[in-house]
């Protein structure tokens, strides 16, 4: 994309940029220094500086789920249950999964990378209702607020699926608060959702049009299409959920008339898209890192962008294939089954066409680039996996086990965070105006790739043995393989708390970034690092296609 | 902590060896794929390393003919998965006819189970080897799941209704028994054995814990107990229906529907008698929803199905007889030939 630019470099090759010294130019006004004080950011309307508050909310619920992960993996180095009681053990998974879920994943790229990029890549000021942009912070802190409010106060122990009737009946935890803060930070997502359309339905810059998208715009526009029509299902459905426990409504127990199974279905209507809302953005971002790091355009990347168009449609229609032994009718297994192998394909595109896209490219090495291919190994272990899963009578076996754990952690965890910290590494210039130490970061994503295969992929084994999932106690002979797990997880704790200590000293020690490190193409790259608060002094105006890092003359069709 | 490390559990039941078969193609699929990519990602990602800092290669848009290739062959591979899952699926579903019925009460935090000739285990299973087992299952509060890996089945077992599913076992032994449903507190307590036996050791261990009440018997008696009696008539006297011969048999409903009486029919009619109501009755049968625990309707409804006679037709008409549901543990002998 070329531009009208404002201040720092651009345009067409320029000499090797060596990391910019640290005794640059003393700093301009950005918006990051424009204006100190509590107040000058808990009441901005800046789309970088709410950005910005959504990492400090993320990055401490990241935290304080993976430490119930680190007790859970502790509970299950011995075959007894002796390290915390049954009670306790069930309230840490459940808190580990609500918190993961739904206050780490689904907000993480979309709310940190989206609310900071979107505006930047097509240009614009802002996104199209800043203040709302704030409102959804608040709402997501304050959905957050009752989830820490339930952990102090004593816990739940459902599970992340609230499955009825034990939520609404048998369960003697904090169900009712732990439902509404998931019910309240759904708001959030909703509102960040609607923000997106609108803002990539209006304010392209001149000449931007769709298809000179950058694929983290398309990935994002999907993502938001399913918050926006997906997430008042779980809303409603949580808060049925919490009527019946206080009114004793018979919605889904069958002693009041109710339907248990019903839950299933409606829960998982929003909760399958809602994986998509996990993955969706983290191939996003992968899209990007492929391209800048091998300074090429996006082999097929109309096709990309259409898939994800329809794993966010076709996601819509395979909920049932988390109920095939749940009682439902054996046709309509067989119809969900058939749905999610179509789903299975444009994943399976995308991984092709990045793949494709390295060929003949010129490939650099860079942290992001190592994260960005952790996640195309491990999402194709996760997407290939879920193929198994999808097979009616071999899911018979290996559902509620351990293989399924393993199956969306390598997606989740795999792929979606893999995403998260490639994103987090290729725009940390951009957004701090420094530098992360390099060598430390590609050491600290090898250890994360590695730690991550050693924890999860014991699982798969475990779980086609047997082992069921959310088992405080199991049988002797799962020993072995659970201690592998454990010992993994203990090196991926590691992979995960080096970023944060490098990223944080990188803020103040780092060298100073000039506006585009990576030579990356994008209008984000084209304006200062970090941007003023306008973001760009003149409105850039779009001539070129994404990616366009040769001349367009020099395209070919293979 | 074991020294081996197993990568299958033991291969048990008729559905184990085809699961696996299943379970082994995709993985070979799997491998396929995986290595492909890895491959071609890593040696792109040497041969094409970046050289010179103002490296800028010539844009590639695309090209529909590998884009096709790659969009079709997995689409047919994952159709073939797709139906070969199904095949098995549907195996799994079809209780083959003339099996022997044993009844699951999945309560927190315990499996009980019930035979036929009227045993009772907790948390245990004992079935002979080599002779198809059907099971009704139901739970008595939560949403459980009856899962034998070494069967390669499982279950969820629903409160309010029955499920029905089944195996033969193919080889002797002990087995594990979990519950795969998180239930609470106790959850990965929930756990027993299922001891396979060869038929002969089957009829001793069915001999020795002889009750000398037979769950029809049992479900007789709750039948006087509970002044069904009053009501249901052998006579055809009473106010409601005389039940001999329903079960497995059609039956009129008042809507004019036409529906089979199998075991969730009566299930059905006992707790929530409003629902279907048979054609030329008044609905005033009272409910016995909460007066009578899961085990006991699981009794009555095995004793109105030894009144079912004779079946005519259709698919459950072949379990409709008590006879060969009872007699089937004694059928056992004969029919070991034939099951391994
Ligand atoms: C007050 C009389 C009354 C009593 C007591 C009663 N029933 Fe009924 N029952 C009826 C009537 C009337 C019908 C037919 C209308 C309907 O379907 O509800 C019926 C229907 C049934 C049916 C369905 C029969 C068919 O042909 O489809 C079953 C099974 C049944 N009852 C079982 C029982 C059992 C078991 C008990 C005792 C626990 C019981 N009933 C007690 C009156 C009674
Ligand atoms: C590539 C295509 C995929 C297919 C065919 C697929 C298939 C499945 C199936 C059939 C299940 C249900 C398993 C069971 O409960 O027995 C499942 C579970 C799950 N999948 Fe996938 N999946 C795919 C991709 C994804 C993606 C992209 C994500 C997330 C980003 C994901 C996340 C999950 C989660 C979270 C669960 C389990 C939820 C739970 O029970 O707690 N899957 N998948
Ligand atoms: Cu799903
Ligand atoms: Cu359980």
């Amino acid at each position: 994309m070329t531009t009208q630019i404002g201040p720092g470099e651009s345009g067409p090759p320029r000499p090797p940029v060596p990391p910019a010294p640290a005794e640059a130019p003393p700093p301009r006004v950005n918006y990051l220094n424009v204006a100190y004080g509590v107040k000058s950011w808990l009441l901005t309307t800046d789309h970088k500086r709410i950005a910005l508050l959504y990492l400090a909310g993320v990055t401490l619920m990241f935290f304080l789920g993976g430490a119930f992960a680190v007790l859970i993996r502790l509970e299950l180095v011995t075959p007894a249950g002796d390290l915390v009681q049954s009670e306790t053990y069930n309230k840490l998974f459940t808190m580990h999964g609500i918190i993961m879920v739904f206050f780490f994943l689904i907000p993480s790229i979309p709310a940190v990378l989206g609310n900071f990029l979107i505006p930047l890549m097509i240009g614009a000021r802002d996104l199209a209702f800043p203040r709302l942009n704030l409102a959804s912070w608040y709402i997501y802190m304050i959905g957050a607020a009752f989830t820490i409010f339930v952990l102090v106060s004593g816990g739940v122990d459902t599970g992340w699926t609230f499955y009825t009737p034990y939520s609404t009946t048998y369960s003697n935890t904090h169900v009712v608060a732990a439902g509404l803060g998931v019910f309240i930070t759904g708001f959030s997502s909703i509102l960040t959702g609607l923000n997106f359309i609108v803002t990539i339905h209006r304010m392209r810059a001149p000449g931007l049009t769709w298809f000179r998208l950058p694929l983290f715009v398309w990935a994002h526009y999907a993502t938001s299409l399913i918050m926006v029509l997906g997430t008042p299902v779980i809303a409603i459905t949580l808060l049925t959920v919490v009527l019946e426990r206080t009114l004793h409504l018979g919605i889904y127990d069958p002693r009041l008339g109710g339907d248990p199974v019903l839950f299933q279905h409606l829960f998982w209507f929003y909760s399958h898209p809602a994986v998509y809302i996990m993955i969706l953005p983290a191939m996003g971002v992968v899209s990007e890192v492929v391209a800048c790091f091998s300074r090429k355009r996006i082999f097929g990347y109309e096709v990309v962008a259409m898939s994800s168009l329809a794993i966010a449609v076709i996601g819509f229609l395979v909920w049932g294939h988390h109920m095939f032994i749940s009682g439902q009718s054996t046709y309509a297994g067989l119809v969900f089954s058939f749905l999610s192998f179509l789903v299975a394909i444009p994943s399976a595109i995308k991984v092709f066409n990045w793949t494709s896209t390295l060929y003949k490219g010129s490939v650099s090495y860079d942290t992001p680039m190592l994260y960005a291919i952790g996640f195309v190994g491990l999402f194709t272990i996760g997407g290939l996996t879920g193929l198994f899963l999808a097979a009616l009578g071999l899911d018979v076996h290996v559902t509620d086990t351990y293989f399924v754990v393993a199956h969306f952690h390598y997606i989740m965890v795999g792929g979606a965070i893999m995403g998260y910290l490639g994103g987090i590494h290729f725009w940390w210039p951009k957004i701090t105006g420094r530098l992360y130490p390099e060598m430390w970061a590609r050491v600290a994503a090898v250890i994360v790739f590695a730690g991550f295969n050693l924890t999860f992929f014991p699982q798969f084994i475990l779980g086609y043995l047997g082992m069921p999932r959310r088992y405080h106690a199991y049988p002797e002979e799962f020993q072995v393989l659970n201690v592998m797990s454990s010992a993994g997880a203990s090196i991926l704790g590691l992979g995960y708390l080096l970023p944060m200590i490098y990223l944080v000293w990188s803020m103040r020690y780092g060298p100073r970034a000039s506006a585009n490190p990576w030579q990356a193409k994008g209008l984000e790259w084209q304006t200062a690092s970090p941007p003023i608060t306008e973001n760009f002094e003149r409105q850039p105006v779009v001539s070129e296609e994404a990616y366009a890092y040769a001349p367009e003359e020099e395209a070919r069709v293979v | 902590m074991g020294t081996e490390l197993p990568l299958f559990p033991v291969p048990a039941s008729t559905m184990a060896g085809r699961v696996d078969a299943l379970y082994l193609f995709l993985i070979l699929v799997s491998v396929f794929f995986g290595v492909l990519i890895a491959t071609l990602v890593v040696s792109f990602a040497i041969r094409f390393r970046r050289r010179s800092p103002d490296e800028r290669p010539r844009p590639i848009h695309g090209s529909t003919v590998l884009e096709l290739t790659w969009t079709l062959i997995p689409l047919g591979i994952v159709m073939v998965i797709f139906l070969w899952g199904a095949e098995v699926f549907f195996a799994m579903a079809r209780v083959p006819p003339a099996s022997m019925d044993i009844y699951v009460v999945g309560k927190r935090w315990m499996w009980k189970t019930q035979h036929m000739t009227g045993q009772r285990e907790i948390n245990e299973l004992h079935v002979p080897v080599g002779v198809p087992v059907k099971l009704t299952l139901t739970s008595e509060d939560v949403i459980h799941s009856f899962f034998v890996p070494a069967f390669r089945m499982k279950k969820d077992v629903v409160p309010g209704r029955y499920v029905t599913t089944w195996f033969q076992a193919t080889r002797t032994g002990t087995y594990h028994l979990f519950c795969a449903e998180y239930c609470g507190t106790k959850h990965s307590g929930m756990i027993g054995t299922v001891t396979v036996m060869e038929p002969a050791a089957f009829q001793t261990w069915l001999a020795g814990g002889a009750t000398g009440t037979s769950l029809a018997a049992a479900g007789e008696r709750l039948f006087q107990d509970l002044a069904c009696i009053t009501c249901h008539r052998a006579d055809s006297e009473g106010r409601g229906p005389k039940l001999e011969g329903v079960f497995g048999h059609p039956v009129t409903l008042a809507s004019g529907e036409r529906v089979t009486a199998d075991e969730a029919y009566i299930r059905e009619s006992i707790v929530n008698p409003a629902a279907r109501i048979v054609a030329g009755f008044q609905p005033v049968m009272p409910t016995y929803q909460g007066l009578v625990s899961e085990e006991s309707l699981m009794q009555l409804v095995a004793y109105i199905q030894s009144l079912g006679g004779p079946a005519t037709a259709g698919p459950g008409a072949a379990l409709a007889s008590p006879a060969p549901a009872i007699a089937s543990p004694a059928a056992a002998p004969r029919s070991r030939g034939q099951g391994r």
